[in-house]
Parts: structure tokens; C-alpha cells; sequence
């Protein structure tokens, strides 16, 4: 294995999340339409119409050209790419070919640490770009073909990278920060469950230290980033195999099977299609001037990865805290802002919402801008933690009733009395209940059993419902015990 | 005179004042044609008779209940004071090449004989709104590829009403032989090459190739998208100023129609023509084609009494004033041909993909072993001749190895050919042109069969109407005059984009000019 470098280059679909079709009024998402409902005429390829470029899907490239740094072309064209296919159903698909909306651009994929390998930087230019349809399923029934045309003319863009990747691990991550960033920017939804990211992954290996690419196979139908990861790995497996074998590798079209995990042999490429592309008659071209990608651009976030460092840098955080704090946008912003409502150690805000908000979020499958805790309550309850208004598991508790009612924490914790006692008389009063109570666990305490003060505190602070001073009432029990 | 033989603007009157009924007008229409029209196009129609060849055998399918129902609704608007549009009651054909909801919307072709549009072209639903009456829809060469309408899967094809021995030209033959004999005041055409010009100068009548993008290609069954034109066919210029008026203008669903706003056609058409300069160029006076053997080109002067008549044209424009240039340089017209031939053939056989036997149209009754057999036997028994050549040709000259050398140089000469419109009408420049004035066509009708089969030789039909095409330019044929056989003879203005107001306009003039000149009097034979 050490033998050999692996060469991955990966070709994306991304389903860009527009309200409608990219040429037609249909709306874009079918996912829950029976086959066949949601088309028109101009979407099925009837004879005689004409597409109509929907702004959106152009806006949404411009804004994902912008995220991989990509150079937007300020005229770029549509084109037609011929082919036959009955889910295609003009014969042709309209796409980008030669001038499209957007060349070159790369992605600074962070690799984090595995057994014994530090973290790097791997950067992964990316070749192609461009706006295009969708066409639509074909499934196989029996003998029979059915075909849904729902899928034709959803927007798509095309992304591929060159062959920068080096392992199974390394695409996997691409696939991950790219959901992440396409996510992120509000482009697309990108689950690949759902096909709206699609991954084909082109792979071939040579020995270590080369600099020319040998013949790669193209595996098609990986709808996971885990069964992408697995079928390149068993991909590499099978170049390895075959080379030490002394058999040569032949440009095959592979199928992932995610049932058996196998890879199948689709088709063997000996000569690359003739798509015969040219201009799109019916359409004009697409003019980006300086005022319209100013407009777009207005819009743009600051990016996952940039985020990240920052979040390091400008706050002292973790890398992990930074990693899962803008693992999504705006769970990122949540963040930002209870950081600068509360004023105090960013770390402190990032336990919070590392250990409870995140898990109230998962619990409830909210995403943080849903919240009502909102993060100046996040911020007014780590306050009041830190005044010693309320002890540490009343804060936590707090939490939980903001989200549930809506209301401010400090409402809360005046209506319900939550501030913590501190009254020596009051908590000694409480002990001495407790003691009186529990005749049996004094008996222990006082043979010697003296991990069972954790249990005294606990009963006091049962009974007090949670307000006691655990300190104060830790000394009283300490001296009425001893 | 029939109601049937009256022009549009005069039944809009008529009806106006109800003296007429526009039920009248549509039944007027309907018996001309059960007296003229013959058999329509039918595929597989057997052996032609004595009389089939006597007849104009312009339509596909008469929409007879259709039109008697929109005529009564027109009817009702009138009796009820409302308005019923800007051409109610006004009979039209539609080319079969446009699409319209619920009738069959065949292309001419085998392939779409049986589909049934489920939509309306949008320049037909801009007739129909302003309240034209659809009489039905008419023949044209197959996929509109031909001059001639001899290669309609649709059999009889039509003839001319001038000499029914003749071809109508094409491939809006149907629709110019329709109006030809008075089965129709107007019809809806398309102009690729000439289609619009070429017929209507063979069957005597106007025809209008407006400006590319002025009139949405929305419904119509696509052949060369960067070079179709939807546009309209009329007895008189003032009919077709009407009928352009109503289907011009921005598309939404067209994203290639014009945003440019839609002139008053009909209050600038009696403007005077003094002081237009109106071009001749040599270039339009000879055709140059390639030698079949050498490839070389070789020139041939017009038949003289083409020739004669543009002469007339010109001497009767600057009898009312206009300037006549002469010597305007068009060097790359004789371009125009080979190139159209690469870049209509490109389009086209793409256009053509989406004819597979899957969705719609013809799919062979032989069960296919796989799916690309039933691609190849339905598309090899579903197209004609024409569409078979155009797709062979098409792929060849766009594939990879051959794209640069053919499509991408058509391309090239493709600007070639708007340069030199774009110098001759620059008002900076030597010619300062407001219309060039050329014959429509080298020829006028041939017989039926006499050049079919040559699908070279029939290109060169369009040899003076395609570089308009080329260069998105607008251009009218108008009828002037006959030939001593008693043929339509056609004069052709070009002039610069969104022009149509000023050719048609000089059109005007030129019809006016020439109102009571004994050629106009005669009638073409089929109403004899």
C-alpha cells in the first residue's frame, strides 16, 4: 500500500435549492410528488418551446463560484449537450461548456490528526464550473422502463476537482466541508440521501514519488459520503491487486452496489463521447456586470473555514470548539452574538453551548436560530452563573425553561424564587431537618462512611429545590456532623 | 366579389358597422375552400388524380366547428357592445409548424402526425386574442425543410392557385397558397431562409420575415433557432402591417423575443417614401453557386424578366420620390447559402432529438429488441427524406473533429454577411440605405417535380432571401408583376433591424403607386 499514491479527482452535482425550475415555472423540488406531477410542457421537451433562464439558479452559481474562488466570467454562454436518453427528454441537455459562469477556484480542505499523523492543509483546485439541467429517472421495472420527468430542469451546477485528493479519507472530508459550505451559503440543501449532492469519483493510483496519472475508473451511483469513502477504498484495493498482478488498469465505469458493497463494471471507456456541444440558440447569453455580482455578492457570508480560524484566533477557542461551533452558519452567528451580549470569556459561552445548547438542538431538531433561547438569554443566564444569582445547576435548568416558555431568565428566576439561598440560618435550618430524617445514614456517616456528605448536600439541596448555596450548606453539615 | 376574397381591413369594417357577420366571413372562408381546396394532406393518400392536380391543397386540417365557434363568439362581443380585438372576425390559416392547443400540431411529418398539442404558439394565441377566426392549418415542406412543399409527409401537397401544375414555394406554401385563393384573408408563416418571402413571391402575395426576436418563436416547432422567424402572410400590405401589429412584442416565455416596444405599423404606413434611399445591389442580380463537380463558384445572371420588374419597383420609388442607389457592395451574399446550409443543419438535427419514439409522436409498432433499436426504427420509419439528410449533415459538420472547419467557420461568415448590411445602412457611412431593394426570388414558381430531389439546387431557391436571416434583419416580398406565363414575379425590400415600419411602409407606396396597373386586375387560375 505504502507503495503506491492514490489520485483522487471528484465530480459533483449540486442540486441548488430554487424555488422553481431552471427554465420552466415548476417548482424545483419534487421529493414528495408522484412521478410525472410536477411538469410542463417546457420541462418535458414538448415540440416547440422554449427555455427561460431563472435568475436564481444564476445568482446561487455566482454566490457558490464566489465561495471556491472561483473568476466569474462576465459573459458567459449555455450550450447544448446532445445525447440520447429517454429521461432526457429533448435529446439534449442544456449545460456550460466551454465559456461558463465561472473557471478555476480551489478549496483548503483542513484534514484533521488521524493515529499519528498531524493535521494538514490539503488544497483542491477545482477545474470545472458550471450552470446546467437536470434530466430525469429512469427506473427499471421488469421489462419495463419508467421514467419521471419531475427531475428535468432542476438546477444544477457542476463542479469537479482536479485529481488532488490522496485517499478515501481525504474525499470523504471534501464531501463533508463541501455539504458543510453549500449548506452554509444557502445554495442547496445537499443531502446526498436525497440526491441533492451527487458525487462521482474519479480514482487511479502509481507508484509513490510520480507525477504522471495512469488510467483512472469512474465510480457512479455513491449516494453517501460514507459509501464514497468505502467504495474508493475498495477501489484502491482492486488497482493494487491488479497492478501487482501485472494486469493493467482499464478506464472502466464502476457501480457502487450499497447493498452488497461491490463495485460493478458498468461499461468499459475506450473513446470519450462526442456530445457534439454547441451555443444554446434559445437562450441569451448570461451578462454578470460589475452591478448585478455586487448585488449577488452583497449577500455573501463570511466562509465556514474562515470562521473557524477566526473563532481560534480572535476568541483563544479550541480547534474542536471552533470545528463544531461553525459546523453550521448559523449556529455559528448564535454563537457571535451571545459572545458580544455577554462580554466575558468566549470559552465560557462555548461550554454552554457545546455541552447543553447543542444537545437541546439535537434533541429537538431545531436549528439555533429557532431558539427561543435566544443568545442574549444564553448570555443573561451565564451572567447571573457568574454573579452567584443562581448556582451552576439552576443556570442549566434555566436553560431549559427560557426554550420552554419564551421567558426572560431573570423573569424566571424571580417568579419561581430560583436565586440561590445563602442565608446561613435558612440552610442550617434545612440540615437539621435532613439530619433528623436520616438517623440510619448519620449512623454510617459517623462510623466512618464520610463519602455520604455528597448524598447530605444532595438531600438539602432536594428539599431547598435547588437554591442552596452547595458550599454554605456543605460547612453546615461538616459541623453539625462532626 | 366573395366576402372571402375581400382584404382583412375592409371586413374589419364591414363588420364593424354590421353589415357583415364575422359567421359570414368564416363561412365564406369554409366554402372556398371545399371549392378549391381539394383533399387535404394525409399521410399515405395514395395515387393523385386528374382532379387532386387541379386543386390548391393548402391545408392539413380544417378546423371548421373550431372557427364557426370563435366567429359566433366574435358575433356575440358585437351584439354586446364590447370590443372584440384589433382582427375580429378575421380569417387566418396557422403553418402546421406551430403549435395549438387541441389540434393536431403535425410538423408536416410522419413522426408527429398523431400528437395533439397541449399548448398555443404565442403568436397564433396573439391572433386569437385580438379575435381572429383560425380557419385551420395548412401544409408546409416537411419540418418547414424545402422551397417547394413537395416533401409534406402530408400528400396531396399544395399547389400553386396561379398554375396549379406549379410548386407554391415554401416551405409556408400552404399558408401562401391559402391566402392566394382566398381561403383566408391572412396566414401565420415562418421564414428561416426565405420560407415566408420565397412562397408568397411565387404565389403573389406579402409576406413578412420581421426581425429576429420581434415576433415570439413560443410554440413553433423549432428547425434553425437562430435563424426562425415567425411573421405574417397577406393579400396587401395594409394586412399585414394589421397582422404584425398583433403578433409582435416581447415574450415572456421567449427570452430571445425583442424588449423593444411595438411601433403604430398602421399610422406610419401612409407616410410619403421622398427622400428614402432605397439601395440595388449587383449582388442580388446574379446567383453564384458551387460547381457539383469542382466546387467552384460559378455565376449566372437572373432571368431577364426578374430583373425587369425590380427595375420597375425602383423606377416607381423614385417616381415618388425615394433615392435610388445603385452599385451597393453585398460581397458575401453568395456566402449565404453554404453557410446556412452548416449552421440550419446544426440546429436542426439537435432540434430534431427529441423525436425518439418515447414521449410522443410516431413509435414503431414493431416491438424493438432494445432501446436503441426503437429509437432507430421509429426515427427511420417516422422521418421523411429531408430530415434524414439534415441530421446526417447536421452531425457530421458539429461533430468534434469537423466543428472548427465547417460550423464554427459558418459562424464566421455568418457576421460576414451582417457587415455588410450593417455598412450598407449606416447613416455614417458611404450608403446611408433605409432599404435595399432586390427580386425575392431567381426564379419564379417551378413546376411540381421539376427541381425535387436536387435538395441542393432547391436550397438555392433561398439564395436572396437567407442572408436576412443570416443577419436577423427584417424583409418584405411584395407582388410585382407577372411573367408572361401569367407567374407571380416577387420584389423584396431588406432593410436594418426593427425596420419592419419603414418596408412596409415603402410597400405601402410601392402597392398604391401600382393599384390600377392590369396585373393586379388578374386573378390567379384556380378562381378563374
Amino acid at each position: 500500500m505504502n507503495d503506491y499514491e492514490v489520485v483522487i479527482g471528484l465530480e459533483t452535482h449540486i442540486q441548488l435549492n430554487t424555488t422553481t425550475k431552471i427554465f420552466c415555472a415548476c417548482k424545483a423540488d419534487s421529493w414528495f410528488d408522484p412521478p410525472n406531477t410536477n411538469i410542463c410542457p417546457v420541462c418535458t421537451g414538448m415540440p416547440g418551446v422554449l427555455p427561460v433562464l431563472n435568475k436564481a439558479a444564476v445568482e446561487k452559481g455566482v454566490v457558490l463560484a464566489s465561495a471556491m474562488h472561483a473568476e466569474l466570467r462576465p459573459l458567459s454562454f449555455f450550450d447544448r449537450k446532445n445525447y440520447f436518453y429517454p429521461d432526457l427528454p429533448k435529446g439534449y441537455q442544456i449545460s456550460q461548456y466551454d465559456q461558463s459562469l465561472a473557471f478555476g477556484g480551489y478549496l483548503d480542505l483542513p484534514v484533521p490528526a488521524t493515529n499519528g499523523h498531524p493535521a494538514y492543509i490539503r488544497k483542491v483546485s477545482i477545474h470545472k464550473l458550471h450552470l446546467e439541467e437536470d434530466a430525469g429517472k429512469t427506473k427499471n421495472a421488469g421489462t419495463e422502463r419508467l421514467i419521471d420527468f419531475n427531475r428535468c430542469g432542476v438546477p444544477l451546477v457542476e463542479m469537479v476537482t482536479g485529481p488532488d485528493l490522496r485517499s478515501a479519507d481525504e474525499a470523504a472530508q471534501y464531501l463533508i466541508r463541501l455539504r458543510q459550505l453549500l449548506r452554509w451559503l444557502g445554495v442547496s440543501e445537499a443531502d446526498m440521501e436525497k440526491g441533492h449532492l451527487r458525487c462521482d469519483a474519479n480514482v487511479s493510483i502509481r507508484p509513490r514519488g510520480a507525477t504522471y496519472l495512469n488510467p483512472k475508473t469512474e465510480i457512479k451511483n455513491v449516494n453517501s459520503i460514507e459509501a464514497v469513502r468505502t467504495a474508493i477504498e475498495k477501489e484502491v484495493e482492486r488497482q493494487i491487486r491488479e497492478v501487482e498482478a501485472g494486469r493493467r488498469i482499464e478506464a472502466w465505469t464502476l457501480e457502487w452496489d450499497e447493498d452488497a458493497g461491490v463495485l460493478r463494471k458498468m461499461r468499459s471507456k475506450e473513446t470519450e463521447a462526442d456530445y457534439r456541444y454547441f451555443r444554446e440558440p434559445d437562450l441569451l447569453p448570461i451578462r454578470l456586470d460589475e452591478a448585478w455580482k455586487a448585488e449577488i455578492l452583497k449577500s455573501l457570508p463570511e466562509l465556514p473555514l474562515v470562521r473557524r480560524q477566526r473563532f481560534m484566533d480572535g476568541y483563544g477557542l479550541p480547534e474542536y470548539d471552533a470545528d463544531i461551533l461553525t459546523s453550521e452558519r448559523n449556529l455559528s452567528d448564535y454563537f457571535e452574538t451571545a459572545v458580544k451580549a455577554y462580554g466575558g470569556d468566549p470559552k465560557r459561552v462555548s461550554n454552554y453551548l457545546m455541552n447543553d445548547v447543542l444537545r437541546m438542538l439535537n434533541e429537538s431538531s431545531q436549528t439555533a436560530d429557532q431558539l427561543r433561547l435566544t443568545p442574549a438569554y444564553l448570555a443573561e443566564i451565564i451572567k447571573l452563573a457568574d454573579a452567584g444569582t443562581v448556582n451552576t445547576s439552576t443556570a442549566k435548568s434555566l436553560l431549559q425553561k427560557v426554550e420552554e416558555s419564551g421567558q426572560a431568565p431573570t423573569e424566571i428566576v424571580t417568579a419561581e424564587g430560583l436565586g440561590k439561598v445563602s442565608d446561613d440560618s435558612a440552610i442550617r435550618a434545612v440540615v437539621l431537618e435532613v439530619l433528623a430524617e436520616s438517623t440510619k445514614e448519620v449512623e454510617s456517616y459517623k462510623a466512618g462512611k464520610v463519602t455520604l456528605m455528597g448524598w447530605f448536600v444532595g438531600q438539602v439541596m432536594k428539599k431547598m429545590r435547588g437554591k442552596a448555596d452547595p458550599t454554605l450548606a456543605r460547612t453546615i453539615l461538616e459541623e453539625l456532623l462532626a | 366579389m366573395e366576402l372571402c376574397d375581400l382584404p382583412a381591413f375592409e371586413l374589419s369594417l364591414l363588420l364593424r358597422q354590421k353589415q357583415i357577420s364575422a359567421e359570414e366571413i368564416t363561412r365564406a372562408c369554409l366554402n372556398r375552400v371545399d371549392q378549391v381546396d381539394g383533399r387535404s394532406g394525409a399521410l399515405d393518400s395514395g395515387e393523385l388524380t386528374a382532379e387532386d392536380e387541379q386543386k390548391v391543397h393548402a391545408f392539413i386540417t380544417v378546423t371548421r366547428e373550431r372557427a364557426l365557434n370563435q366567429a359566433r363568439v366574435v358575433d356575440k362581443k358585437l351584439a354586446d357592445g364590447e370590443d372584440p380585438g384589433l382582427l375580429a372576425g378575421i380569417p387566418f390559416t396557422s403553418k402546421d409548424i406551430f403549435c395549438v392547443r387541441g389540434t393536431p400540431s403535425t410538423a408536416a411529418s410522419r413522426i408527429l402526425a398523431n400528437y395533439t398539442a397541449p399548448y398555443t404558439a404565442t403568436p397564433v394565441a396573439r391572433m386569437e386574442e385580438a379575435g381572429a377566426v383560425m380557419i385551420g392549418k395548412v401544409n408546409l415542406d416537411e419540418f418547414t425543410y424545402g422551397s417547394s412543399n413537395e416533401s409534406s409527409a402530408f400528400q396531396p401537397s399544395p399547389r400553386n392557385p396561379w398554375n396549379p401544375a406549379h410548386v407554391p414555394g415554401g416551405s409556408s406554401g400552404g399558408s401562401t397558397s391559402s391566402v392566394a385563393a382566398g381561403e383566408a384573408a391572412l396566414s401565420l408563416g415562418t421564414d428561416t431562409a426565405g420560407s415566408i418571402r420565397q412562397p408568397a413571391a411565387f404565389c403573389g402575395v406579402v409576406g413578412v420575415k420581421p426581425t429576429y426576436g420581434r415576433v415570439s418563436r413560443y410554440g413553433l416547432i423549432a428547425f434553425g433557432s437562430s435563424l426562425d422567424c415567425p411573421g405574417p402572410v397577406a393579400r396587401n400590405v395594409v394586412d399585414a402591417a394589421l397582422m404584425l401589429q398583433t403578433i409582435a412584442g416581447a415574450d415572456r416565455r421567449d427570452s430571445t423575443s425583442a424588449n423593444k416596444p411595438v411601433p403604430d405599423y398602421l399610422a406610419m404606413l401612409e407616410q410619403p417614401v421622398k427622400g428614402l434611399r432605397v439601395g440595388l445591389s449587383p449582388d442580388y442580380f446574379r446567383i453564384a453557386f458551387p460547381d457539383a463537380e469542382t466546387g467552384e463558384y460559378r455565376e449566372r445572371p437572373l432571368p431577364t424578366d426578374i430583373e425587369a420588374h425590380v427595375i420597375k419597383a425602383a423606377e416607381v420609388l423614385a417616381g415618388l420620390g425615394a433615392e435610388i442607389v445603385e452599385d451597393v457592395p453585398m460581397p458575401n451574399t453568395r456566402y449565404g447559402i453554404p453557410a446556412y446550409f452548416v449552421i440550419s443543419r446544426v440546429e436542426a438535427a439537435s432540434n430534431l432529438h427529441r423525436y425518439d419514439g418515447v414521449k410522443y409522436g410516431y413509435r414503431t409498432p414493431q416491438p424493438p429488441a432494445d432501446l436503441t433499436q426503437l429509437y432507430r426504427k421509429s426515427r427511420n420509419e417516422g422521418f421523411g427524406l429531408q430530415p434524414k439528410l439534415r441530421i446526417l449533415m447536421g452531425m457530421y459538420v458539429s461533430a468534434a473533429q469537423y466543428s472548427a472547419q465547417y460550423y464554427q467557420r459558418a459562424l464566421r461568415v455568418r457576421t460576414l454577411i451582417r457587415r455588410d448590411f450593417e455598412q450598407a445602412f449606416d447613416k455614417n457611412g458611404k450608403y446611408k440605405l433605409d432599404v435595399l431593394l432586390t427580386p425575392t426570388t431567381p426564379t419564379t414558381a417551378f413546376k411540381i417535380g421539376a427541381v425535387y430531389g436536387d435538395s441542393v439546387l432547391m436550397q438555392y431557391a433561398d439564395q436572396l432571401t437567407v442572408p436576412a436571416n443570416h443577419a436577423g434583419i427584417p424583409g418584405i416580398s411584395l407582388p410585382g408583376g407577372l411573367n408572361q406565363n401569367r407567374m407571380p414575379v416577387g420584389i423584396q425590400l431588406l432593410g436594418p433591424d426593427f425596420s419592419e415600419d419603414v418596408l412596409l411602409r415603402v410597400g405601402r407606396a410601392y402597392e398604391l403607386a401600382t393599384e390600377t396597373e392590369d396585373w393586379r386586375k388578374i386573378k390567379p387560375m384556380v378562381l378563374r
